[in-house]
C-alpha cells in the first residue's frame, strides 16, 4: 500500500501539466530589482547600505536582526536607486532596496560561485555559520531560518526527512529541480545529514512524479548511499512537514512541538539545494526556482529568478497573456496570496506565479452554512472550522483559542471542500491576527 | 370520614413541612447574612447599565464595586459622563469639581467609491482587520476608512451606519463614547471629537498634498488654508494633515468654506 497521512486532506486537480515537462530557464536580468529586507520568517534583516551604494553580486546587504532572522544578500551588481517601503506579494509590508542592474551584468558569464570547496572537513559549527551567512531559509515557502532548524544542540535526530512532495496543485519547481539537480539534493542531503546526525534518511515524494523518483534513486545509487525514497500517495497537504511525518515515519507532532521533539527534522528538496549552494559553492540565496502557470499565459514554465525581480519580468519571460487575468496568485492556488500589483517582487519564499482566469476560478457566491461537516473531515489538523468561523464571526478570539484555532496552518482544505463557499480560511487567518493583535 | 381525615392529614403534613421550611430559612437569612455594601446598589442605579467596559471593568457591577472600595475614580464612566460623576460622588459622599467634556466618536474619511481611488477588488471576509492584512487595505490611501464594518459590528447601541457612498458614520446623538470602534479600527481613522463640535477635518492621510491629490479628491492636502482664513479656529496643521484644537473656540466657518478639497465639514448627526 502506497503511504499517505491518516486525517483529512483533500485530492484537488494538481493542473502541473502547463510546466512539468518545461525545463528550468534563466528568466533573465531585469533592469532594476527590488530586494526587501523581510524575506523570511522572523524579523526582517538590518539593512546595510544606503542610496547610491554600488553592490557587487551576493554582496552582504542586509544582516541578520538576531538569531530569529535571516541575511539578505544583493541578487545583482549594480547601484542602490533608493530605500523604500513597498508591499510585498503576502500583503505584508517590508523595507527594501531598489538596485539599478550593472549595464552588462551577466553572471553566467561571471567566474563567481564556482570554485567547490570540501565540506568533509568542515566542522559542523563551520557548515551552520555557512548557512546562516549565506542566507538559507526555507525554501518550500514558509522561509523558516534553515540555522535554526539545524541548531539542534545535541538532541538526537532519528529521522532527517526530504520533502519533494510538492503538493500544491501547479507548482512544478520542486520536480524540475530533482530531474535536474538530483545529483547536488543529494550532496545537500549528505552535508545537512553530517550537520545533524541522523540515522536514516528519507525522501518523500509524491507518485504522480515517478520521474523524480527514479532520479533521486539513481543518483543516490551512484553515490552508493543509504537513503530511503518513498513514493507517497498523491494527497494535499502533504508537503506539510507534520502531515509528511505521519505518511514518512508515521509519528505525529504534537500541538505546539516542533519535528524535532520526536526525533526528525524536516527539509526541502529546495532548501537542500540551497544548502549545497551555499556550503559548496559559497553562493548566498540569490536566485530560486520559480513555476510561472496558469491556462492563460503563451508559454508558462520553470524559471530560475535573481531574487527581487518583479512579477511582471516574469510574465512577460513567459510570452505574456493570452487573455486578461481574473486572478493572480502568489505561490500555490491552496496557500497562495492573491496579488494585484505586478511590481511585487519575487522573494524566498515566492515558488509560483500563477494567473488564472474567470473559468479556472468558477466563481460562486457565498451562502450560508448547512452544517454538513465537510471541512471538519477535510481538516487534517482534526480542528472544527466552521465552529471557529463562527466564533471568530461573533468576535469571541479567546473561545476559538481554546478550541486550537492556533494549530490551524491555512492549509485551505476545509475552504476548498466548503458548499457554501464561506471564506474559511481567510477567516480563521483573521482570528489568528486579532490574537497577535491582542497579545 | 375516613377520606375526611385523609385529606385533613394530607394538608397538615405539607402545611407543617412548609411553616418548618419557612422558619429555617427566615432564621438562616438572619443569621448567615452577607454583609453587602448598600452603595453598591445605589451605585448600580446612577450608572447607565450599558455595560460597555470602557472604565476597564466587566461591567457597571464591577465598576461600581471597584468605586466603594476606593479602586478606581469616579470620572471613568464615559456614557455616564459629567452627570453620573457627580451622582457617584453623591452616593459616595465625597464634594468633586468636575468638568467633563462629552465626547463622541467620528470617522475622520470621506473617500467614497466616488471620490477615492481603490487598487483592487476585494472578495474575502467582510471585516477591517482582515482587509487591513492584504497589502494595507483595497485602497490607494493607506488612511482612509476601509468601510468593512468592523466598527458598526462592535458598537453595542448600532450607533454606526452605512451612508450612500459605503463609507462609515457615527450617529453622534446615540454615540455613548465606549470607544470601542476606535481600538477595533485598523487604519486609527475613528477619533475623539467633543459632542458639540461644529465641525471637523475628515481626512487621516499625513501624505503630501500632491500624493493625496493622486488618490482622493477629498483628503486634506495640507495647504494650511484654514489656518489663515480662521485663525482663530484652533487649526494645526502638522505631518500635511489639519488637525482642529477643540479648546479655541474662534470662528471656524470661514476655513470650512475656503478648504480647497472640501474636507473640513460639519459634524451632523446624520449625514446626506
Amino acid at each position: 500500500m502506497v503511504k499517505t497521512f491518516a486525517r483529512g486532506g483533500v485530492h484537488p486537480h494538481d493542473n502541473k501539466k502547463w510546466s512539468r515537462h518545461v525545463s528550468v530557464q534563466n528568466a533573465g536580468i531585469p533592469n532594476t530589482v527590488v530586494i526587501p529586507m523581510s524575506q523570511h520568517m522572523g524579523k526582517p534583516a538590518d539593512l546595510l547600505v544606503q542610496a547610491d551604494d554600488v553592490l557587487t553580486e551576493g554582496m552582504l546587504i542586509g544582516k541578520a536582526a538576531g538569531f530569529f532572522s535571516v541575511n539578505v544578500h544583493s541578487s545583482v551588481a549594480g547601484k542602490v536607486r533608493e530605500i523604500t517601503e513597498i508591499y510585498l506579494a503576502n500583503g505584508m509590508k517590508s523595507q527594501a532596496v531598489v538596485v539599478e542592474v550593472e549595464e552588462g551584468f551577466d553572471p553566467e558569464a561571471s567566474s563567481m560561485f564556482l570554485a567547490k570547496e570540501n565540506w568533509r572537513t568542515m566542522s559542523d559549527e563551520d557548515i551552520v555559520n555557512r548557512i546562516a551567512d549565506m542566507g538559507v531559509a526555507g525554501l518550500g515557502g514558509a522561509t523558516f531560518p534553515t540555522h535554526i532548524k539545524y541548531a539542534i544542540k545535541d538532541r538526537n535526530v532519528e529521522y532527517l526527512v526530504v520533502n519533494g512532495v510538492e503538493c500544491e496543485p501547479f507548482l512544478t519547481a520542486d520536480h524540475r529541480l530533482m530531474l535536474e539537480k538530483s545529483d547536488c539534493i543529494i550532496e545537500g542531503i549528505e552535508i545537512s545529514r553530517k550537520v545533524l546526525n541522523a540515522d536514516n534518511v528519507i525522501i518523500g515524494i509524491e507518485a504522480n512524479k515517478p520521474d523524480a523518483i527514479q532520479s533521486l534513486r539513481d543518483s543516490i545509487i551512484r553515490k552508493n548511499l543509504d537513503f530511503e525514497v518513498v513514493a507517497l500517495k498523491t494527497r494535499y497537504p502533504q508537503g506539510d512537514e507534520k502531515q509528511l511525518l505521519k505518511a514518512t515515519i508515521n509519528r505525529e507532532v504534537p500541538s505546539g512541538a516542533l519535528p524535532l521533539d520526536i526525533g526528525a527534522v524536516v527539509s526541502n528538496v529546495g532548501t537542500l539545494y540551497a544548502i549545497y549552494e551555499a556550503v559548496v559553492l559559497k553562493k548566498p540565496v540569490i536566485e530560486r526556482i520559480v513555476t510561472v502557470s496558469g491556462s492563460i499565459l503563451k508559454n508558462p514554465g520553470n524559471f530560475k529568478v535573481r531574487l527581487g525581480t518583479s512579477i511582471r519580468e516574469l510574465v512577460d519571460a513567459c510570452g505574456g497573456f493570452t487573455e486578461e487575468p481574473v486572478k493572480m496568485i502568489a505561490g500555490g492556488p491552496m496557500m497562495g496570496f492573491s496579488i494585484f500589483d505586478l511590481n511585487a517582487p519575487v522573494t524566498k519564499g515566492v515558488s509560483g506565479i500563477l494567473a488564472l482566469s474567470e473559468r479556472d476560478l468558477k466563481p460562486a457566491g457565498e451562502t450560508a452554512c448547512i452544517s454538513c461537516g465537510r471541512c471538519i473531515h477535510a481538516c487534517p489538523m482534526g480542528l472544527s472550522p466552521t465552529t471557529l468561523f463562527k466564533l471568530i464571526d461573533h468576535q469571541d478570539y479567546e473561545k476559538a483559542k481554546q478550541e486550537n484555532l492556533l494549530d490551524c496552518k491555512e492549509c485551505g482544505c476545509c475552504g476548498f471542500t466548503c458548499p457554501a463557499r464561506l471564506p474559511l480560511v481567510q477567516m480563521l487567518r483573521l482570528g489568528k491576527l486579532m490574537l497577535r493583535k491582542k497579545a | 370520614m375516613e377520606l375526611l381525615v385523609n385529606l385533613l392529614q394530607a394538608v397538615g403534613t405539607v402545611g407543617g413541612l412548609g411553616i418548618a421550611f419557612g422558619v429555617i430559612l427566615a432564621v438562616s437569612s438572619k443569621l448567615l447574612a452577607v454583609e453587602k455594601d448598600e452603595r453598591v446598589e445605589r451605585l448600580e442605579n446612577v450608572l447607565p447599565g450599558l455595560n460597555c467596559g470602557i472604565c476597564g471593568y466587566a461591567g457597571c457591577a464591577s465598576y461600581a464595586e471597584a468605586l466603594t472600595q476606593n479602586e478606581t475614580e469616579f470620572t471613568k464612566c464615559a456614557p455616564g459622563g459629567e452627570k453620573a460623576a457627580k451622582a457617584i460622588a453623591e452616593v459616595l459622599g465625597v464634594s468633586i469639581d468636575v468638568n467633563m467634556v462629552k465626547k463622541v466618536a467620528q470617522v475622520h474619511c470621506r473617500g467614497g467609491k466616488t471620490t477615492a481611488q481603490y487598487v483592487f477588488d476585494y472578495q474575502g471576509v467582510k471585516d477591517c482587520n482582515a482587509l487591513f492584512a492584504m497589502h494595507g487595505g483595497n485602497k490607494a490611501c493607506p488612511y482612509g476608512c476601509l468601510g468593512q464594518g468592523s466598527c458598526i459590528a462592535v458598537c453595542p447601541v448600532n450607533a454606526i451606519s452605512y451612508d450612500a457612498d459605503g463609507l462609515v458614520w457615527v450617529d453622534k446623538e446615540k454615540c455613548i463614547s465606549c470607544e470601542k470602534c476606535v481600538s477595533v479600527c485598523p487604519t486609527h481613522v475613528i477619533k475623539m471629537i467633543p459632542y458639540d463640535a461644529d465641525v471637523l477635518v475628515a481626512c487621516n492621510s499625513i501624505d503630501k498634498g500632491p500624493v493625496v491629490k493622486k488618490y482622493c479628491s477629498v483628503g486634506c492636502i495640507g495647504c494650511k488654508i484654514c489656518s489663515k482664513q480662521s485663525p482663530e479656529g484652533g487649526f494645526v496643521v502638522d505631518n500635511f494633515l489639519a488637525v482642529i484644537d477643540y479648546s479655541q473656540k474662534g470662528d471656524r466657518e470661514a476655513a470650512m468654506e475656503k478648504c480647497p478639497s472640501h474636507c473640513i465639514i460639519r459634524n451632523k448627526s446624520q449625514i446626506n
